[in-house]
């Protein structure tokens, strides 16, 4: 129960710090939003399903990418890391909560990012809408995790899509299958799998990652 | 409290510490000196737990949530308010009676005037101020304090001193100073480094 606490106080203090500084989700919201449009115009014709899906695809995983690379510049231009570390509660629960506030973002990105795939593209199934849900949770698992190994190197904005884009490419098989299949279970099935095993290899080396 | 053992440590070739011994009983108060690029900050940061020797051992009896360490940074994020800081570190340390204490701490350091306001729009000597708040905010056994005085004015200096002097006995501390004069009639020893 203190664990929840924990996380619950770590991840209301990020989303509080996005409030005010408002840095992270209005890039994110405008990303995705000028993605779309810039598909729109620069595809030619009338695009397949699967095309679009794999545009969407591109667009959440780069926006992403825009959200898990600031998530711990907080920590990193205040050196807070050194306040978290010390505190006593489970170090793991700063990933989580970190991740909770990414997932936060990337959902309401997301809440954009739907609508106008609808509008410009193909209407957006259930199954799309679950495996999106299914993707987001791996996505900022894995990616809070490679923040924030990446953010004490001096190549930090290099380094996260280098770690992380290949560690994406099993998300991007799950949910581009799962929204385009007849019968999407396997799919979501597999992305359910893949958020169960990273979140649990997170979740008991991340103490590793925060000690020096 | 503390014992360090032959106590070393580099950073790739650079070599900051070498065989260090150190023993801080409980309710010491030690004073760490030293030019700049000694080790204080390195060896601090290793008693507090932030930092691994490279050589040596160091054991440390005090627990994790025991430990209080004001380094160079406040360790207070500038957009959230003073108030806000504290209740992240009062639920963080599961302080008991966490309202009580952060009113009474942000009281006797000037700042409850002040606690709805964003550490950003504080003064560096008010932050510092805000910093030995969250230190002392858990009653930490050990209190592992980097320049302690630096940035706060001759007022929060003496409120600095009253809350040292108080303490004094109760606790164990380790401060690096380069006033050691400021902190000599609490000193129970004093350990200088050299380069």
């Amino acid at each position: 129960m203190t664990y929840v606490r924990d996380v619950g106080a770590l991840a209301r203090k990020d989303l509080l710090l996005e409030l005010r500084a408002r840095d992270t989700l209005p890039a994110m919201l405008l990303f995705v939003a000028a993605v779309f449009v810039i598909f729109h115009f620069a595809l030619p014709g009338t695009p397949s399903r699967l095309e679009t899906t794999g545009f969407l695809w591109v667009a959440i995983l780069f926006t992403a990418l825009l959200g898990l690379g600031r998530a711990f510049v907080p920590e990193r231009e205040q050196r807070m890391m050194d306040g978290l570390v010390l505190a006593p509660c489970d170090r793991s629960a700063i990933w989580l909560a970190k991740s909770l506030a990414t997932l936060a973002f990337l959902v309401a990105a997301e809440v954009v990012a739907l609508p106008l795939y609808a509008l410009f593209f193909h209407a957006v199934g259930g199954a799309m809408v679950a495996a999106v849900l299914l993707a987001d949770l791996g996505i900022c698992g894995v990616g809070t995790f490679l923040g924030a190994m990446a953010v004490v190197t001096r190549a930090r904005d290099l380094l996260l899509p280098l770690l992380f884009l290949p560690l994406a490419m099993p998300i991007v098989v799950g949910a581009v299958g799962a929204s385009i299949v007849a019968a999407p279970g396997r799919y979501l099935v597999f992305l359910a799998l893949y958020d169960l095993l990273f979140a649990v290899v997170c979740w008991a080396t991340f103490e590793y990652v925060v000690a020096e | 409290m503390l014992t360090a053992r032959r106590l070393g440590k580099r950073y790739g070739e650079k070599r900051v510490l070498r065989g260090l011994d150190l023993t801080l009983p409980r309710g010491d108060f030690l004073v760490v000196t030293g030019p700049n690029g000694s080790g204080k900050t390195t060896l601090l940061r290793i008693c507090a737990g932030l930092a691994q020797p490279t050589e040596g051992t160091i054991e440390r009896s005090a627990a994790r949530a025991q430990v209080g360490y004001l380094g160079h940074e406040p360790l207070v994020y500038r957009e959230l308010t003073a108030l806000e800081n504290l209740e992240l570190y009062g639920r963080l340390y599961r302080v008991p009676e966490r309202r009580e204490r952060i009113g009474m701490l942000l009281e006797r350091f000037g700042l409850w005037e002040v606690r709805h306001g964003r550490v950003a729009s504080y003064s560096r000597g008010m932050t510092q101020r805000l910093a030995l708040c969250r230190v002392l905010l858990h009653e930490p056994e050990l209190l592992v304090l980097d320049e302690p005085y630096s940035a706060l004015d001759e007022a929060g200096s003496e409120l600095l001193d009253a809350q040292l002097a108080e303490l004094r006995g109760e606790r164990t501390f380790l401060v690096s100073t380069h006033d050691p004069a400021r902190v000599e009639p609490l000193a129970s020893g004093r350990l200088a480094l050299a380069t």
